[in-house]
């Protein structure tokens, strides 16, 4: 089973990144860009099912940081 | 009197940390490695700067399930003094032990320069020594410094008197040209809702003596020192620290919860 974690940086909280990466786009010609924002994705692998429960605990208390992050969990592959 | 430094692999200033209290202070101190589990036999703790865990995922992130930090939460809310620096003070907060979060410089550059810091609360366990309004003269040095919380997080910790220490031109002026980082409203520093836990971004360990180019830095090591003494002089020296009902902390509202 694959199990995608989306981390996003909340919407009230300022990131710089992408900003950046923003204007670099429209540098290189995308001007049409109004808004860029920077995440990461972690992308695990499981023998078997995990826990629901757990997962979401763990989405929580490490994969992000409910204060200015948020998650999203999606299987990408059921077996 | 002992100090607990606790080291994680990363930690880089643990040294000068350790020195600040051995050599700037003459006040035993010891490196506590990550996997330890028990801070028993120490008075006071220092989470030293750093990048531990080479700050992945998040800074302080992976650090905050070390081993010892479960003695370290335990300690903190039985009223020891508890100080991060830099890294330290993102595994404070990752940790749930002080509210926020710290986040990329808005600059998007490393900072590496000595600031100008107002003293706005010295009723804590690392502050005695100085004066309110009190500017100080201290370097930081990190990537992810500029603090966030929102913004009903922020009035509480103003209101509360809970902001330590924020970022001041040399006349004492809250600006944005003397804010390093992009932290809102230029907070430096803050505690939590008693004064024995605080964590601030710029480096105390690196401005303890005159040669490291200030030692304005000394003073608040120094007043860590003072509390536990003045602690221990009310009970016998074993029970730690600045232990006393009244510096009991409370679960902190305002912070993410302790695992």
């Amino acid at each position: 089973m694959k199990v995608r974690v989306i981390v996003m940086p909340k919407t009230s909280v300022l990131d710089p990144q992408g900003v950046a990466i923003r204007n670099a786009l429209k540098e290189v010609g995308l001007e049409q860009v109004e808004n860029v924002r920077a995440g990461k994705m972690l992308e695990l692998d499981f023998a078997t099912p995990p826990d629901q429960r757990k997962l979401e605990e763990v989405c929580h208390d490490l994969l992000s940081n409910p204060v200015i992050e948020d998650y999203v969990i999606q299987v990408t592959e059921q077996k | 009197m002992k100090i607990a430094v606790i080291q994680f692999p990363g930690s880089n200033c643990d040294q000068d940390c350790l020195r600040g209290f051995t050599d700037g202070l003459h006040v035993q101190a010891e490196y506590l490695w990550h996997k330890e589990t028990s801070i028993s036999g120490y008075d006071g703790i220092v989470l030293p700067g750093g990048f531990s865990y080479g700050d992945y995922l998040r800074c302080g992130a992976i650090a905050r399930f070390s081993p010892i930090m479960k003695s370290v939460i335990q300690a903190a809310k039985d009223g020891m003094p508890v100080l991060g620096v830099c890294n330290g003070f993102q595994i404070l907060c990752e940790a749930g032990l002080l509210p926020g979060a710290l986040i990329r410089n808005r600059s998007l550059h490393f900072v590496c320069q000595p600031v100008w810091l107002k003293v706005e609360n010295t009723e804590t366990a690392f502050t005695s020594e100085l004066e309110t309004g009190q500017l100080i003269r201290v370097p930081v040095a990190h990537g992810e410094g500029a603090y966030y919380a929102d913004s009903n997080v922020l009035n509480e910790l103003e209101a509360s008197g809970r902001v330590v220490f924020r970022y001041v031109t040399q006349d004492g002026k809250v600006t944005s040209e003397a804010n390093p980082n992009g932290s809102l409203r230029n907070i430096a520093g803050i505690c939590n809702e008693v004064g024995n836990v605080a964590g601030m971004m710029p480096h105390p360990d690196r401005a303890w003596d005159k040669k490291l180019g200030s030692e304005d830095g000394k003073l608040i090591f120094r007043s860590m020192v003072k509390t536990l003494e003045s602690a221990g002089r009310k009970r016998t020296p074993s029970v730690s620290a600045a232990r006393s009902s009244s510096a009991k902390a409370t679960a902190d509202k305002l912070c993410r919860p302790t695992a």
